[in-house]
């Protein structure tokens, strides 16, 4: 396997192209048995169980896929990592997260390709720039970098998007968070994959879990489409089906598995330097190192775990494109995609313990799984090794719909897309 | 997806709009259960598979409706009378 890689490896490779590249992480066969097992060997999952290893010391560990890593969500999302916040626990949480990005390529010795290119939220209305200096305002106050941009500072930066008088949607301002950027999803999957494996973690490839066995209300072990496997404790990280593997424990969530696409086009000279979102319908987009213009824009609307897009949404996304930057009229569609994820009544993600011992819940990650990777399996990690919350995931609890302690960053209510 | 309308019959997903599990049952009124009406406001079952669920032809007649579907492959196979 190879250990580390640094510019001597490269070059020693460079010089010797016969002799191939090691795997990046071993692939054993299952034990009998594991200290903690991780159903879900996606993003979050493999950050969770590199964080158990390398921050509480706990490394045997394994990592069960259903798939290949990298096949789910971490490998679907539109890349975008940012921290503009404002309720309760969100904002420092996410603000964690992008530190870790900070760092991320050098704790891992696995170049992620973070680029803090920064974001730009483009607002529509007056009403709109107020409530992006609302928001600024509280990232601020967190020591978190937000500028607001008025209609001349924007065109700076943006010059590409539809100043005419005549657009649909004028643009006022804008919110621009510096730090905020992109990161190579695949190469984070398989950086924490190997640095996982590097410190004794087992990841397991092709094995389903199809079953959670339970003693006296305690989670003790899953049944996999490779045997069954015991555990001192279960933590499931599946976004997308995360309702079916939690009933497999008798659990009931408060999660409904929808559809997000995305959308890239063939590639172009640099142009679009920021990740650009958008004020009057939910629309972002960056450009990727390769050129391809990456975006996306809302969910489907209705639950289904398809993975096929309806044209519908297509259409609105690409009116969005068009709307804003006019010259996507004339770039050309190269691939879309969809994959499946928890939506949350409130938005707002689960990282906790459940009604059942020893079994701990990661999931309900709406659209902004990809960006919360790093904070999420540090402080799911933290929630496993203690069987207590992190105080950064402590309002992330499945009973918050109970005692008031909804998250909704839309201000809009529960149930957002089904208003 | 195509969505037949029991009022005016068979259209495209985009004029509708999606309303939720119908197979929950609402608590009587008056339940003072208040985990009843947490767990009918906000869990589900969320089934990979058959479900039935509201609808609403918002751009059309307006009307509402359930439908059988099967979210593992959106096949529609009727309207609940």
């Amino acid at each position: 396997m190879a250990k580390g890689y640094s510019v001597f490896s490269l070059l020693r490779h460079a010089l010797k192209p016969d002799t191939p590249w090691g795997l990046a992480w071993e692939k054993p066969t299952p034990k009998s048995s594991y200290d903690v097992i991780i159903i879900g060997g996606g993003g979050h999952g493999l950050a969770t169980a590199y964080y158990l290893a390398k921050n509480h010391g706990i490394t045997n560990v394994a990592v069960l896929e259903k798939g290949y890593i990298g096949s789910g969500n971490v490998g679907r999302n539109t890349t975008i990592i940012r921290s503009n916040y404002m309720l309760g626990t969100n904002t420092p949480f996410f603000e964690f997260s992008l530190k870790l990005w900070e760092g991320l390529s050098h704790d891992l010795n696995y170049n992620c390709m973070v680029s803090h290119r920064g974001q730009v939220v483009v607002a529509v209305s007056p009403g709109q720039l107020d409530s992006m200096a609302r928001r600024g305002n509280i990232m601020r106050l967190h020591g978190i970098d937000a500028e607001l941009l008025d209609r001349g500072e924007v065109q700076k930066l943006l010059p590409y998007l539809d100043y005419s008088k005549d657009a649909r949607f004028p643009v006022w301002g804008a919110i621009h968070q510096p730090r905020a950027g992109t990161a190579r999803h695949d190469a984070v999957a398989w950086g924490y994959a190997r640095a996982a494996s590097q410190l004794g973690v087992h990841i397991i490839e092709d094995c389903e879990v199809t079953g959670i066995h339970m003693e006296q209300g305690r989670a003790v072990g899953v049944e996999t489409t490779r045997g069954r496997i015991n555990a001192g404790k279960v933590g499931i990280a599946v976004a997308g089906h995360t309702s079916q593997v939690a009933a497999m424990a008798g659990l009931k969530l408060p999660v409904e598995s929808h559809i997000l696409q995305a959308f890239v086009t063939e590639a172009v000279k640099p142009m679009v330097h920021h990740v650009v979102s958008w004020g009057a319908e939910l629309f972002y987009l960056s450009q990727s190192d390769k050129g391809g213009m990456v975006f996306g824009g809302h969910i489907d609307g209705f639950n289904t775990f398809t993975q096929r897009g309806q044209l519908f949404k297509i259409q609105d996304v690409m009116q969005c494109a068009v709307s804003l930057m006019p010259f996507m009229s004339r770039m050309r569609l190269l691939r879309h995609w969809g994959g499946i994820q928890d939506m949350t009544p409130d938005g707002s993600p689960f990282i906790c313990r459940t009604p059942v011992r020893d079994l701990y819940l990661n999931g309900g990650w709406c659209y902004q799984g990809f960006k919360a990777t790093p904070a999420s399996g540090w402080t799911f990690a933290h929630t496993i090794a203690h069987d207590s919350e992190h105080e950064l995931n402590r309002d992330y609890s499945l009973d918050r719909f109970e005692k008031g302690g909804e998250l909704d960053e839309h201000g809009t209510g529960n149930w957002t897309y089904k208003q | 997806m195509r969505i037949p309308c029991p009022h005016c019959g068979e259209r495209d997903v985009s004029e509708f709009r999606y309303g939720g599990d119908a197979s929950r049952q609402r608590p009587a009124h008056g339940t003072g259960d208040l985990k009843a009406w947490h767990d009918y406001t906000f869990t589900f079952d969320n089934p990979k598979g058959p479900h039935t669920e509201h609808w609403q032809h918002v751009l059309g007649c307006r009307q509402w409706f359930s439908l059988n579907r099967n979210t593992a492959t959106n096949e529609i196979t009727g309207v609940v009378e």
